[in-house]
């Protein structure tokens, strides 16, 4: 990948993952993210892994963020206070160093290691589907079996979770809300 | 050509603004999504060192970090929803039920 293009899509990606912290209004906050994969599945095919790229395309921008995008339509959350509210501004301004202190510190690491500086060839047929099948189906074979599994079992639980049991909410309901106006609001409209 | 060094640099910046995300933010969804954007920065960290080595293990383990993604987010959303329809909030501060 030549070097401006890379720059291009690293600057992209910055700015989706920003928007994605920063916006007030929760589908901008998913559609940000969106950006930030897309952005992040054409890297993954510069850097000679296409079939993850297109992966990454198809199974996170295609499916989870449409899953995303769903609950926040089925729970109608209205914009939020965005980074205003919540912790104290102390809190966040020393979270907000400390992460960029751990950015920092990772990067020290990074350029610690020269061998990370050298540019390499690599096959054409590194990263196809052929490729990923063959290592996927031989030493990972126990693994990706087991993935099928943790599947199965969060298809369940998601159902299991998200199903609304008769009598099941009626204890936690007795407890007293301590939602926003806009809760209370609600339940006057539906009164 | 990019060296792999600026790969791994641009996965250190994402990852960090995960983690300002989750702790800036209250929104449970949002911290969601930080927590979304951290796994892929290390997926690009994946990806960026196996080529550098020229192995496939990078990309087979960001294939199974995608597949417990997917799980992740259907069983968090999940949980989502039923606090949502028990607390009526998406407020990580409001959720204050199980302290002491």
């Amino acid at each position: 990948m030549p070097q401006w293009l890379f720059a291009f899509l690293a600057a992209l990606a910055i700015i989706g993952a920003l928007g994605t912290i920063l916006q007030r209004n929760l589908i901008h906050c998913v559609l940000g993210f969106a950006l930030v994969l897309i952005d992040l599945g054409v890297l993954f095919m510069g850097l000679g892994a296409v079939t993850v790229g297109f992966l990454q395309i198809i199974v996170y921008v295609g499916a989870i963020m449409v899953l995303f995008l769903f609950v926040i339509w089925l729970l109608n959350v209205q914009a939020d206070t965005g980074v205003r509210g919540g912790a104290s501004l102390g809190l966040k301004l020393l979270g907000a160093i400390a992460a960029a202190a751990l950015a920092a510190e990772l990067f020290v690491i990074f350029s610690h290691a020269p061998k990370l500086r050298e540019v390499r060839t690599i096959a054409p047929s590194f990263g196809s589907v052929a490729t990923l099948a063959h290592v996927l189906f031989s030493r990972y074979l126990i693994a990706f079996e087991t993935t099928s599994l943790l599947l199965l079992a969060s298809i369940v639980g998601a159902v299991a979770l998200a199903r609304r049991l008769a009598g099941q909410s009626a204890a936690i309901a007795a407890l007293p809300p301590r939602s926003s106006a806009r809760a209370a609001e609600a339940r006057r409209e539906v009164a | 050509m990019t060296p792999i060094i600026d790969y791994m640099a641009l996965s250190a910046v994402l990852f960090a603004i995960g983690v300002i995300g989750v702790l800036i933010r209250r929104n449970v969804i949002v911290m969601f999504l930080a927590i979304e954007l951290m796994l892929n920065a290390v997926n690009l960290a994946f990806v960026a060192l196996g080529r550098r080595i020229g192995s496939m293990d990078g990309q087979v383990i960001v294939f199974f970090v995608m597949t417990v993604a997917a799980a992740e987010a259907a069983v968090g959303l999940a949980i989502i929803i039923s606090m949502f329809r028990n607390r009526e909030t998406v407020n990580a501060d409001e959720l204050n039920l199980l302290r002491w």
